[in-house]
């Protein structure tokens, strides 16, 4: 006899099923296998069986130190100057390179450094490319999860209305969702191009030539803000359509309300439309944060990664090392770490947006 | 778990390819071009000369397009469902060797005797592949503007030297006529970096590995030669004379359109330089001390080592190794063909040709990539490296974590069995 939560729900079972079967193999399955292979030096090709490497992966991911190193001086004991007059300090090079007294910093760059009185700390990574497609994703997920959902949120308020014609707003707002990201990223590399791009020439057009023309993707100071721009462009359309239906199941009745206590236009906002779109400000927030994490196609198609690391990404060096350089633990180390990452955003949100008692 | 899938449905495309032959024996082959007509014609036109010309084997062709083949190898190589004959682009082809997905060729040396160097694939001692082309890179350039600017016409004896390269370039950009006076190809990102930019790193006398040992870039891709290549190379691009960043029209079209005065290209765009201006001069790598050099090796056949039939595999791409068929894939596609005498019947290497500099140049400076089962990831960080100094990186401690990379992944593959 089959206990009672199996036989009632045969039915939701068979339902669930290929669902399920499909999240178990496509998700699921390959996820416990980059645990494994994240603790090992399992490669793509190789003949070599693979091997348990414990922690390495992860140590080589994540290895920081820092080093104080104070000026060079010279024998009456003065601080030598660099050219530009700044203090001149000993190369770092002899400390990270086959240097026996520091064994610890072999292999290891510097990340960034500061100045702290005369001496000057320099923080080492042992992988510096990692930890600035850490950054760099931090700040693509911290611009564009409250710039994209605010203006899907305003666009979503303008298309929310009873006009004529008011459809063909709705489809050009959500056109940039249907095309294919790559597609929209390819076409945005000819926007962005350097010379004859239509962003340098329309900023020359209104400016009648004041504003110097920009290479968007190939200067490591635009780069990444370049493709922050194209990305909420691209996909805000969807999060307008999210917070559309958010706006329609609120009851007018409300809003007559609201009317009749002669309420403004943005107290209506504030103390009605705001508290009603609750769980769909949630959902979009979630969503975003989500998508923004795994941002790769607008790199891989745009500025694989450069110039100098500017747009580096996580996902993007999770492939790139486990496929493209047929390191399939390292590629799998990144992924985990992402998970963390991702789980512990997710759990930090769900607490900030929990129900109140 | 995709792949799986997908190699499901290899296996079945691959056993309903073995099916189509009946008395002979079913060879499979795989081949990179697919989409390019010429291509496909000389080479089924050879399938069909050498299942006619004997009774015991019987090629059938499936084409892939070049962008997802290299892909399509491995996934087939995991699957256990590799074809019996495969094409390689030569530089990966140790790594496929000693993947285990290939086995050396059975073909007498003497046979390939006459070929150029590039062409033959050589791993641990044995020929594990042949191409039936090369290809080559010169710095174009116009006769009309080396008149203008005064500068040397160098020769394959004499070629400019690191100074008069540099006063060549130093000419092209005070005259003001162009936009940079070089043109090195920075949009063809990808094999292109070590293919064409490596060479200029070894006439500097560094190298992407040590290859006396294969087993460390240390010295080689860090030491007193390699930084100073990585001091000239960001020079281009500070100084001004090369973009680091370029958009992909340019690249195809600059030069035709007078944007620059040298540009660094291969065999492959040297008649669409011709088009444009009938002055073209197709020049040596200049030497920065330690010799001319320019890379070498293109797509390649092989076996692979699955294969139960692999004497009959040998035997279709010795067939495919005439000189009429060398001479068919220069004819249709622009390639360098591998021997002289096949290169006597081509329009554009025979002697006298418009193109025959390239076979001469590939003749006396070419110097394959580093024969490694690593190369495949040398490669991609010597282009990181490469790409960073452009948009002006450190350039010692960017060749420092380039040669770290490179250290590490050989301890990762117990050093690649060498």
């Amino acid at each position: 006899m089959a206990s009672k939560f199996v036989a009632s729900n045969r039915t939701g079972w068979l339902m669930a099923g290929p669902a399920a079967l499909v999240i178990l193999s496509f998700v699921i399955i390959p996820f416990v296998f980059a645990i494994i292979f994240s603790f090992t030096n399992q490669r793509l090709v190789s003949p070599n069986p693979a091997e348990f490497t414990g922690l390495s992966n992860y140590r080589q991911l994540l290895g920081m130190s820092v080093l104080t190193l104070d000026p060079v001086k010279d024998a009456a004991g003065a601080v030598t100057m660099a050219a530009n007059g700044t203090p001149e300090y000993p190369s770092l090079r002899s400390y990270t390179r086959n240097n026996p007294d520091y064994p610890n910093l072999e292999g290891m760059r510097e990340w960034f450094s500061f100045s702290w009185g005369e001496a000057r700390t320099y923080v080492l990574a042992r992988d510096v490319v990692f930890l600035t497609a850490v950054i760099n994703t931090f700040i693509f997920v911290i611009l564009v999860a409250p710039l994209q959902g605010g203006i899907a949120l305003c666009l979503a308020l303008l298309i929310n209305q009873r006009l004529r014609g008011i459809n063909v707003f709705r489809a050009i707002y959500f056109m940039p969702v249907v095309v294919s990201i790559v597609v929209v990223s390819l076409l945005w590399r000819f926007i962005y191009d350097g010379d004859s791009g239509l962003l340098n020439n329309l900023l020359g057009a209104v400016s009648f030539g004041a504003i110097p023309k920009i290479d968007w993707l190939g200067n490591a100071h635009t780069a990444l803000g370049s493709i922050i721009a194209m990305s909420i462009w691209q996909a805000v359309g969807f999060h307008m359509v999210i917070w559309l239906s958010g706006l329609q199941t609120i009851s007018p009745t409300l809003y007559e309300a609201a009317a009749i206590e002669g309420s403004s236009s943005w107290q209506t906002f504030r103390y009605i439309t705001w508290p009603g779109l609750r769980n769909t400000a949630i959902l979009v927030l979630v969503v975003i944060t989500m998508q923004a994490f795994g941002l790769f196609s607008q790199i891989d198609v745009m500025t694989k990664g450069g110039p100098l690391d500017s747009t580096q990404t996580i996902v993007f060096q999770a492939i790139q090392r486990g496929y493209g350089k047929q390191d399939i633990s390292g590629g799998s180390a990144i992924s985990v770490v992402l998970f963390v990452i991702v789980l512990s955003v997710s759990l930090i949100q769900r607490w900030l947006t929990r129900e109140k008692a | 778990m995709t792949k799986k899938t997908w190699m499901a449905g290899l296996a079945i495309a691959t056993a309903a390819w073995g099916s189509l032959a009946s008395a002979q024996t079913a060879l499979t082959m795989w081949y990179h071009g697919a989409g390019n007509e010429v291509e496909a014609k000389i080479i089924n036109q050879i399938i069909s000369d050498f299942n006619a010309s004997q009774k015991d084997w019987a090629v059938t062709l499936q084409s892939f397009p070049q962008a997802a083949y290299n892909d399509s190898v491995t996934a087939g190589a995991l699957a256990g469902n590799l074809p019996d004959i495969l094409d390689v682009d030569g530089p990966n082809m140790p790594n496929w060797a000693w993947a285990g997905y290939m086995q050396p060729l059975q073909i007498d040396e003497s046979k390939i005797a006459n070929f150029l160097p590039g062409p033959q694939g050589h791993w641990g001692g044995k020929l594990y592949s042949i191409g039936l082309w090369d290809a080559a890179v010169a710095l174009v350039t116009r006769q009309s503007y080396l008149d203008e600017l005064k500068l040397r016409t160098p020769t394959l004896d004499k070629p400019w030297t690191a100074a008069e390269f540099q006063g060549a370039l130093d000419a092209a950009k005070a005259s003001g006529k162009f936009k940079f006076a070089l043109d090195l190809g920075m949009a063809w990102t990808g094999e292109w970096y070590p293919y064409a930019f490596s060479p200029f790193l070894q006439s500097f006398g560094g190298d992407i590995v040590d290859r006396t040992t294969y087993k460390t870039a240390e010295g080689a891709l860090n030491g007193p030669d390699a930084i100073a290549f990585g001091n000239w190379w960001q020079g281009l691009f500070k100084g001004g004379y090369a973009q680091a960043t370029q958009d992909p029209a340019d690249r195809d079209n600059g030069f035709a359109a007078g944007q620059y005065a040298f540009s660094w290209n291969g065999n492959w765009a040297a008649l669409n330089a011709l088009k444009a201006f009938p002055d073209t001069l197709f020049l040596p790598a200049p030497d920065f001390g330690h010799g001319s050099k320019i890379g070498a090796a293109s797509w390649q056949f092989g076996v692979s080592a699955k294969s139960t039939h692999p004497d009959g595999a040998s035997k279709f791409i010795e067939f495919a190794l005439q000189d009429k068929y060398l001479a068919d894939f220069s004819n249709g596609i622009g390639l360098i063909p591998p021997t002289t005498t096949a290169a006597a019947m081509t329009e554009n290497y025979k002697p006298g040709g418009p193109m025959a500099v390239f076979y001469d140049l590939t003749k006396a400076q070419a110097l394959v990539r580093p024969v490694t089962p690593g190369y495949i990831v040398d490669a991609k960080v010597f282009e990181k490296a490469v790409a960073d100094i452009a948009n002006g990186a450190d350039v010692t401690a960017t060749l420092d974590a380039a040669v770290d990379e490179i250290n590490a992944d050989i301890t990762k593959n117990n050093g690649y069995g060498q």
